[in-house]
């Protein structure tokens, strides 16, 4: 027997039907944009859910003032081309107090990514945040629900969390709360990768092997992406070719080494590679090993 | 440790577009496993995780750690740490809730629900076996078939899961011994014809050691296959069967960038559909053609089960949220009156009579759950009697909505026959539905017709047929003046017919004794019966005690309006007693008969009855004229 539907057409299907299920109880719905690789696919799918409108809903990004250039560049390009308003917001204390991720440390990602979220989402009353976690990203993501409520606080409670059957998501809440929903949760980063290439997906440059400056930072290799980088005395900006799994403060986001020019390359190193995706990432690691669980339980994503 | 049937590396590392191409065709099965924590559930998964290369070096390096500091396997890896997630859990040693694991094969691409836990077993596992294909039941070899094999084979059942397999664990407990393997499959085939389980595929396996997961095991050469992946990768699943099933899209949104567009984006639930396709829009019933399938690649000429398009439509017909688009010439029902089987999955027990939200694929309606016809015990199956339903508490039940929704039984089609409840105050999810059929048909809007109709029946009888239901104490005279009634209606050129309770019994009910849910079935099935012959034009006269409000309210909901009219024989207790005709209030008294209505077991009085007979009043001659007047006035 064949199966007419291959499984990236199912994972669409699903994601389309969950992304239109939001609009049937949402008051005033938006994207999370952080211009990933994830954040891409999730776009693209809300443009093929929504067609021929384009998605009703803004693009929000909350920005850290730190991203790479790379990214603030298809940002724009993308929410242009998408016909959808970008709305982009820094949390104003952490601008004030010029906080960063070289003298900050977690500080940096709890005020501008963790609160300038909720502040984003107070300010404009947007009651549904899509978002582009997926299950396999992480072992207390594989429990997280597809809709996951957040109190008027926005934090998230594993008990009051409701059971999801078959297709049918209980979108109700009360006024103040709110909904993170989560359309690719049942995506894996092959699957992000093989949809990418199958769609022709923009996506920032920075995940194709490149000459990049770069130095050595606590056994993390970093990209110095603007003259803020502070080098410490004697160092110089090493030229490597490298590439990024994924994207987020340049910081605090390790690139790996790589010749991987090509989406085929890029997944041939992914599926031969033999160290997990978020190890790039330093925000996993403090904390120990419930970290990320404790940081849903604050409100970030 | 790594098996053949994952070395991929070296395809990947030589031609990984040729890899990728493959990859891209394989096929996508959900599955369930089953079983308690002691039964090597996790272990199996992180196995499969394990085996299928999911599991990186850095992941590995910290499950060597963790296994050291908290496995359970002394010094060996312990895979159940790789599935454990939720900080709370790992520190119990036990899992909570329900987790999706991701794993690929050569072939397939899978989507494990992992559903522990033990006082939210139920829950958890009708959540995560509402989306699977598949159920993987997990006994532990040295224990056989237990109480919760049964209960975990009846939930996969009850969900509909088609394939069943029984994954016989830890066979190197036991020295990979053939008679236990075959002695556990024996019990467990004879159990699973019980409860309508007609075919499962048994295997050995260790997830601990790794046999018969990825490849047959050396270990079991009187085992002749499948290993559990193969199976996996190999059975039928979904796609063909959806599709193969009459055309069904619930609406979810109506597209409408500007006023030359009107699409309705949906998920096809069912069939396939193309463009110049006769559809019919539920529950209007209004009829026209697909004009087109509008996707942001370009229109297709097809759409299948599974799908999520965009259709556009010939004519401007009504159509929004909620309805279903469906094949004209086979369309669903609608109806607002239902018998369903509910999961409870709230800490706060079912109220009987309290309105919730029900949502049945796109469709949002206020519903009331009436008490439970029984409840079902998950680990006997024995049926219950019941006035609520507790958290996991599995019941039989009727659903009234407020306004007529489109289903289709759950059995034929899970999108529109699952359904879940929702708490209007708290927004909480509170249970899960499954429905059985339609009790009361609200709109016959796609009843097939038969030439000769009810009223044709009724007016070759020249009557308007009725059905009499005489409710009272035992010896409140209720035979009596039924009899009458029926005498006097001959006379009259009526055709009618007396269903006597203990005639019932001897025949179509022969099966049914005297509990609760017993009872509420015999009155069930006398109810359907009128029905029918009120279909039939027949003016229908019951006499049963029927003691119970509920019982006599659901007769009423299979009737039409009007047709039902309730005859309260008001006797007093005293006074029946007094009479005593059969001589059975006395044995009642001295204890010889149980659940006696009136002595031990309450009779609940009519409210507002259609007829009051009180018989301390009048002769039983005038209470049959009383009766024939407001039948015939």
């Amino acid at each position: 027997m064949t199966d007419t539907l291959t499984h990236l057409d199912r994972l669409e299907a699903e994601s389309i039907h969950i992304m239109r299920e939001v609009m049937a109880d949402a008051a005033k719905p938006v994207m999370l944009y952080s211009v990933g690789k994830d954040s891409a696919v999730m776009l693209h799918l809300a443009r093929k859910a929504f067609y021929p409108s384009p998605p009703p809903f803004p693009l929000l990004h909350v920005d850290t003032t730190w991203k790479f250039r790379a990214m603030y560049e298809l940002r724009d390009r993308m929410a242009a081309e998408s016909g959808m308003e970008l709305i982009v917001y820094r949390n104003p204390e952490a601008k004030e107090r010029g906080i960063n991720p070289f003298d900050h440390g977690p500080l940096h990602t709890d005020m501008w990514k963790t609160e300038g979220l909720k502040q984003a989402l107070d300010l404009h009353g947007f009651d549904v945040a899509f978002g582009g976690a997926r299950r396999d990203e992480e072992k207390s993501r594989a429990k997280e629900r597809i809709f996951s409520f957040r109190t008027a606080t926005h934090g998230w409670d594993p008990k009051q969390q409701r059971p999801e059957l078959w297709n049918l998501y209980n979108a109700r809440k009360a006024k103040g709360e709110s909904i993170r929903v989560f359309p690719i949760s049942n995506w894996t980063e092959l699957d992000i990768w093989q949809y990418i290439a199958r769609e022709n997906i923009p996506i920032v440059p920075l995940y194709f092997a490149a000459p990049r400056p770069t130095v050595t930072r606590d056994g993390l290799l970093l990209m110095v992406d603007d003259e803020r980088f502070p080098l410490l005395p004697g160092e110089t900006p090493v030229e490597r070719s490298v590439r990024f799994r994924t994207l987020g403060c340049y910081p605090l986001t390790g690139a790996v080494e790589s010749e991987a020019t090509t989406l085929s390359e890029v997944i041939q190193e992914m599926l031969l590679t033999t160290t997990s995706e978020r190890q790039g990432r330093i925000i996993d690691k403090d904390g120990g090993d419930a970290s990320m669980e404790k940081k849903k339980q604050e409100g970030y994503f | 440790m790594t098996d053949p049937v994952y070395v991929t590396d070296a395809l990947i590392a030589e031609d990984i577009d040729a890899y990728l191409a493959g990859h891209e065709k394989k096929s996508l099965l959900r599955f369930i496993t089953c079983g308690s924590v002691d039964d090597g559930k996790s272990t199996l998964i992180g196995r499969l995780l394990y085996d299928s290369k999911m599991i990186f070096e850095d992941q590995l390096a910290a499950l060597e750690a963790d296994s050291k500091r908290v496995g359970t396997q002394g010094q060996e890896i312990d895979f159940a740490l790789l599935v454990d997630g939720l900080a709370a859990e790992r520190e119990q040693g036990i899992t909570i809730d329900v987790a999706y694991r991701f794993f690929t094969t050569e072939k397939r691409k899978f989507i494990v629900a992992d559903t522990p836990g033990h006082e939210q077993y139920t829950r958890n596992m009708v959540t995560g076996a509402s989306t699977a294909d598949l159920a993987v039941i997990l006994i532990d070899a040295r224990k056989g078939v237990l109480t919760q094999t049964r209960r975990h084979s009846f939930l996969a059942h009850l969900l509909g899961i088609r394939h069943i397999v029984l994954a016989v664990n830890k066979m190197d407990l036991v020295g990979y011994d053939k008679a236990v393997f075959d002695r556990i499959t024996l019990a467990y085939r004879a159990f699973a014809s019980e409860i309508g389980i007609t075919h499962f595929t048994a295997i050995p396996i260790s997830g601990f050691k790794g046999d018969n997961i990825t490849a047959l095991s050396e270990n079991t050469p009187w085992f002749k296959g499948p290993a559990l992946i193969e199976h996996l990768e190999n059975v039928e699943v979904g796609g063909a069967t959806d599709e193969a099933k009459p055309f069904r899209l619930p609406v979810q949104w109506v597209n409408r960038p500007n006023l030359d567009f009107r699409g309705f984006a949906g998920q096809l639930a069912s069939g396939t559909v193309k463009p110049g396709d006769a559809v019919r829009i539920l529950p209007s019933g209004k009829t026209t053609t697909v004009s087109r399938i509008v996707t942001l690649g370009g229109d297709l000429n097809e759409a299948v089960a599974g799908q999520s398009v965009t259709l556009t439509l010939a004519d401007e017909v009504d159509c929004s949220r909620g309805d279903v688009i469906a094949t004209a010439d086979n369309p669903p029902e609608t109806a607002d009156q239902f018998e369903a089987t509910l999961v409870w999955m709230a800490d706060e027990a079912m109220i009987p009579g309290r309105a919730y939200w029900l949502k049945l694929a796109t469709q949002s309606v206020s519903a009331t759950v009436h008490a439970p016809k029984y409840e079902i015990n998950v680990n006997t199956l024995d049926h219950l009697a019941a006035k609520t339903l507790d958290l996991n508490g599995i019941g039989v039940v009727e659903v009234s909505t407020d306004k007529p929704i489109v289903f289709e039984s759950y059995a034929d089609n899970h999108t529109l026959g699952g359904f879940i409840l929702i708490d209007k105050l708290t927004n909480a999810t509170v249970a899960a539905g499954m429905l059985h059929f339609s009790l009361r048909r609200a709109q016959n809007v796609h009843w097939q017709a038969t030439d000769i109709s009810r009223d044709m029946r009724a007016d070759l009888k020249n009557q308007k047929p009725a059905l009499l239901w005489f409710t009272g104490l035992s010896g409140s005279g209720k035979s009596t003046i039924a009899n009458l009634v029926e005498k006097k209606l001959h006379r009259m050129n009526r055709h009618s017919f007396l269903l006597d309770g203990d005639n019932v019994r001897h025949g179509l009910n022969r099966d049914l004794g005297f509990t609760e849910a017993d009872r509420i079935e015999n009155i069930r099935r006398v109810g359907e019966v009128a029905k029918l012959m009120t279909d039939a034009g027949l003016i229908v006269i019951t006499a049963f005690i029927s003691p119970f409000r509920a019982e006599r309210e659901m007769v009423r909901s299979m009737l039409s309006e009007g047709e039902f009219l309730e005859i309260f024989i008001d006797t007093p207790l005293a006074e029946a007693e007094r009479r005593d005709v059969k001589g059975l209030y006395k044995k009642a008294r001295s204890g010889q008969l149980k659940n006696f209505t009136g002595i031990d077991s309450p009779y609940e009085a009519p409210e507002s009855p259609e007829v009051r007979i009180d018989t301390t009043a009048m002769t039983p001659e005038e209470a049959a004229d009383l009766i024939i007047d407001r039948l015939l006035g």
